[in-house]
């Protein structure tokens, strides 16, 4: 296999390990204010992710370094003509980020309310931006000649990009609301199953939507057969969620986000940003990849590296296995 | 202001904003770290205490530390993107490499550190924080090979059919002469920062009423901070010293402009403490100079060559062609902006040299029989860590903008890098946001810092004794929680 496509489908691994992973953060985050009753709750939810969110995140770090390094071009045209949206996802990161730090610092309830709210709406902007992006990706979006981005905000704000950001925000609340079931104990632990079931119930129906869409446009046998399983995967899920098996409606919406960003990816493939100005100024895996000898570098170091990561994040999870609830939480009282 | 300044206003503010605190953690790590492990095996509360102390101002550090990181790494793509293009080959491979092999490895085992106290056996738990550092330095070694490419670029080709830099050799990169010396100087820096922070708090403690019970705790800790500050500044200056010679063999005009010296001076070029005259040196009132002092920082010998700016423009635009900085900067001309790489030169070893200083000066006073009662040492104690903070952001400052008008240097100016699509509008409401966001986020940290000095640290609690199979009473409330 060509250098490229190995890299190709590496960063789709990374993506993939990236809404997989932050998507139930992002997903607890958002449901912060419909699942818990009150302030006690709220930390159980918070905790649940807390040893964990920082590592899920880097996922998105290294997808986009390794983009820079074996697409320079991709990265370039990609970061600067999403360029607002992208500045709302950083600014949606950065504030999400202080809350898991600093909500518990002082204890007082306006202190801890403007926390929630920077976690809540740090957990949804970029839940949303990122579904806008990457439907705009493989719809396509004008590119010159010069690899140059020409569109603004409005151009990927159409439909489609609309529908992508749906999707992503329902599979990461339903995924979300599975992962606050699996990993706490106690009523929260309940109603979150129930609310996953009907998250999942509407999530699927846009999510069907969106990816019949996409197998229309770029579609392949591949991606089709990534599809199918992507939502079977999401029913299985959701039907678990239904009979109370935690442990596999989890691992169902995790399969489902895995299949539906790979079915985008081997969709896509060869191009890695598609131009609706005139096909020949797409952006593929060879136009834009780096030097042979970049990449045989960087397949190294991910050859040794990447399992020694997937090891100790997975350690991390074992130490940490236990459901939390409510009188795991030390009790501190908030003062007005 | 084009969007080239407005990009390069936008990545100063958010680059220096980001080392305000990464020295902080890079060094913090290692002094936990140590502190961890100096209670392990000592059993002496102090240590716990201290170790539980730091930990909490560090991580509200932290925090910042990696949320602005993340500007970072999206910026280059953003606002930089004709620069990723022609870079990319070389400079994406370091970034990613940090990534997989530092930021995995920081964020993770930090989370096991923060939550492990009653989850891992104790000599596993201070092992978290040895590897958290580990990922500092290695995240360090990286981004600092990134930026020396740019200094002096090496192990790569021009192709003038893609029209961009290609890599040649990973490990010229690696370990690039600029990166051997340059690393170094910015970890000890580091190493010594964290240390100052350490003695200005507990400094600022040992001279408070309210904390006057736990006053020979706060001694220990601005003691053992006070001893690796002065360690890690001699390292700093041996350190320094060698990025001099290196820097005047690779970018002699930035060794000119750190001295305003226009004129070559065959032997024997003095250093000035400072100038008075007129701001780009070209005039001179009254200067207090140390004579021969730039020819061995330079070169090594009291009597060597340095060239002065003149002569060396001359050389580049006879090598580099028609004036590429002349387009925004004026005289221009290959010619940084000389006041700034002047003064910031000297403001980093000297505000450097004298938090050293007055770290010495702490140790002396607090030395075993002395029992001094004075307001102003605890004021002096809390200056030194923000001198040592302000002297990391002159250095940079005068290694970045002493490359001007190149970002590569030798191969692409500042102004050839920027994002040719990206709008006006675009990098103002960029440039804008990030800049009240980090404002806000500096008033928010301050406060949750100076909060948490002055509640000071928790009394004496033993953690749990666990094995990895978990604790005994699975019921009991967690001791750490958000
Ligand atoms: C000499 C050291 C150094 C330098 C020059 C830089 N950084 Fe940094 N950076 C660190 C040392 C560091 C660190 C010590 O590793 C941090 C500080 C706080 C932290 O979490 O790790 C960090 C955090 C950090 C993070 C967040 C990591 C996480 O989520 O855990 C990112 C994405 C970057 N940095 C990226 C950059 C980029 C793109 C830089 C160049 C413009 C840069 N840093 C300069
Ligand atoms: C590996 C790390 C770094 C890389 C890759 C890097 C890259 C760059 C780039 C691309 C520029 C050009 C834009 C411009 O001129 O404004 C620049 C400038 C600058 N950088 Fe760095 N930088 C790094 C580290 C740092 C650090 C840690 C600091 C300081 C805390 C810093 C401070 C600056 C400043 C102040 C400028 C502005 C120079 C000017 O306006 O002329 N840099 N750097
Ligand atoms: C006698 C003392 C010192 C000397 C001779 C010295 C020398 C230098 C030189 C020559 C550079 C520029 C390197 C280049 O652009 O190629 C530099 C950069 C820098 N210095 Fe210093 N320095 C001293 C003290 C300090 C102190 C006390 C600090 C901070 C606590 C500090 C922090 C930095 C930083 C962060 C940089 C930018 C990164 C780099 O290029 O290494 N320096 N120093």
């Amino acid at each position: 296999m060509e250098l490229t496509t190995v890299w190709f489908a590496l960063i789709a691994v990374l993506w993939i390990g990236y809404f997989t992973l932050e998507g139930f953060d992002f997903g607890v985050g958002m449901l912060l204010p419909v699942l818990a009753k009150d302030d006690t709750e709220r930390r159980v939810m918070i905790n649940t992710i807390g040893p964990v969110w920082d590592g899920n995140e880097v996922w998105v770090l290294v997808a986009g370094g390794a983009t820079f390094a074996a697409f320079p071009e991709w990265y370039a045209t990609l970061f600067s003509g999403f360029y607002l949206p992208l500045l709302l996802i950083l600014v949606g990161l950065i504030v999400r980020g202080l809350a898991f730090e600093y909500r518990h610092k002082r204890h007082e309830k306006s202190w801890a309310a403007r926390w929630d709210l920077a976690l809540i709406i740090g957990s949804f902007v970029p839940a949303l931006l990122w579904g806008v992006a990457f439907a705009n990706i493989v719809r396509g979006v004008p590119i010159d000649a010069d690899k140059e981005f020409t569109g603004n905000l409005f151009t990927l704000l159409n439909p489609v990009g609309i529908l992508g950001g749906l999707v992503t925000v329902g599979l990461f609340l339903t995924h979300g609301a599975m992962y606050v079931a699996l990993k706490t104990d106690g009523d929260i632990r309940h109603r979150a199953r129930a609310l996953s079931v009907k998250l999942g119930i509407g999530t699927a129906v846009v999510a069907v939507a969106f990816m019949l869409w996409a197998q229309v446009h770029t579609g392949n046998a591949g991606s089709a057969v990534a599809f199918v399983l992507a939502a079977l995967a999401l029913v299985g899920g959701i039907a678990a969620a239904y009979v109370g098996r935690e442990g596999w409606a989890f691992i169902g919406t995790f399969v489902t986000i895995a299949l539906a960003v790979a079915g985008l990816f081997i969709g896509l493939f060869p191009d890695v940003m598609p131009s609706t100005t005139d096909v020949a100024y797409s952006l593929t895996t060879t136009n834009a990849a780096a030097t042979d000898y970049t990449l045989t570098v960087m397949t190294w170091v991910a050859v040794i590296f990447t399992p020694i990561v997937l090891i100790y994040q997975g350690w991390t999870y074992w130490v940490f296995r236990k459901r939390i609830s409510t009188h795991h939480i030390p009790t501190a009282e908030l003062a007005a | 202001m084009d969007v080239l300044d407005i990009a390069r206003w936008q990545f100063g503010i958010t680059t220096v904003y980001h080392f305000l605190f990464v020295p902080i953690t890079i060094g913090l790590t290692l002094l936990i770290a140590i502190l961890e492990t100096l209670w392990l095996r000592t059993k002496s509360e102090h240590w716990l205490r201290l170790t539980k102390f730091f930990g909490k101002l560090f991580l509200i550090n932290f925090a910042i530390g990696v949320v602005t990181g993340i500007v970072q790494e999206f910026q280059f793509g953003m606002n930089w993107s004709d620069y990723s293009r022609f870079v990319g080959d070389i400079f994406g491979a370091p970034l990613a490499v940090e990534g997989l092999l530092a930021f995995f490895l920081e964020s993770t085992f930090l989370g096991l550190w923060i939550f492990g106290w009653d989850r891992l056996p104790r000599g596993l738990h201070a092992a978290c924080m040895w590897l958290v550092h580990l990922g500092t330095l290695a995240s360090s070694w990286f981004i600092l090979a990134a930026n020396s490419w740019m200094q002096h670029p090496v192990g790569y080709d021009y192709n003038p059919e893609t029209g961009r830099a290609e890599l040649t050799d990973f490990w010229a990169v690696m370990f690039n002469k600029v990166q051997l010396v340059t690393f170094p100087h910015v970890v000890l820096s580091a190493y010594m920062t964290a240390a100052l922070f350490i003695v200005g708090i507990s400094g600022w403690l040992f001279m408070q009423k309210k904390h006057e019970h736990d006053r020979e705790l706060h001694r220990v800790g601005m003691r053992f901070g006070a001893i690796i500050a002065v360690i890690a500044a001699i390292g700093v200056t041996i350190s320094g010293d060698f990025q001099g010679k290196i820097m005047t063999e690779v970018q002699p005009m930035k060794m000119a402009a750190a001295e305003g010296l226009y004129e070559t001076a065959d032997s024997c070029a003095p250093f000035s403490i400072f100038t008075l005259g007129s701001l780009d040196g070209t005039e001179e009132r009254a200067a207090l100079t140390v004579p021969c002092l730039l020819s061995f920082l330079g070169t090594g010998s009291t009597d060597g060559t340095v060239e002065g700016i003149n002569d060396l423009r001359e050389q580049y635009v006879a090598e580099y062609g028609s004036d590429p900085g002349a387009t925004y900067y004026s005289p221009g001309d290959y010619t940084p902006v000389i006041p700034i790489t002047y003064w910031t030169f000297r403001l980093m070893i000297g505000v450097g040299m004298a938090v050293v200083a007055g770290g010495l000066l702490l140790l002396w006073l607090t030395r075993r029989k002395a029992n001094p009662r004075s307001r102003w040492i605890g004021r002096l104690a809390i200056a030194l860590p923000i001198g040592a903070v302000a002297a990391n952001s002159f250095g940079w400052i005068f290694t970045e903008m002493g490359r001007q008008p190149w970002v590569v240097f030798g191969l692409m100016t500042t102004e050839q890098g920027v994002s040719p699509g990206v709008s006006v509008f675009e990098a103002w409401v960029s440039v804008i946001t990030l800049t009240l966001l980090y404002g806000v986020l500096a008033v928010v940290e301050m406060g949750l810092m100076i909060r948490a000095v002055k509640q000071g640290p928790d009394p004496f609690v033993e953690p749990p004794n666990p094995t990895l199979a978990g604790r005994e009473d699975e019921d009991a409330p967690l001791t750490v929680a958000y």
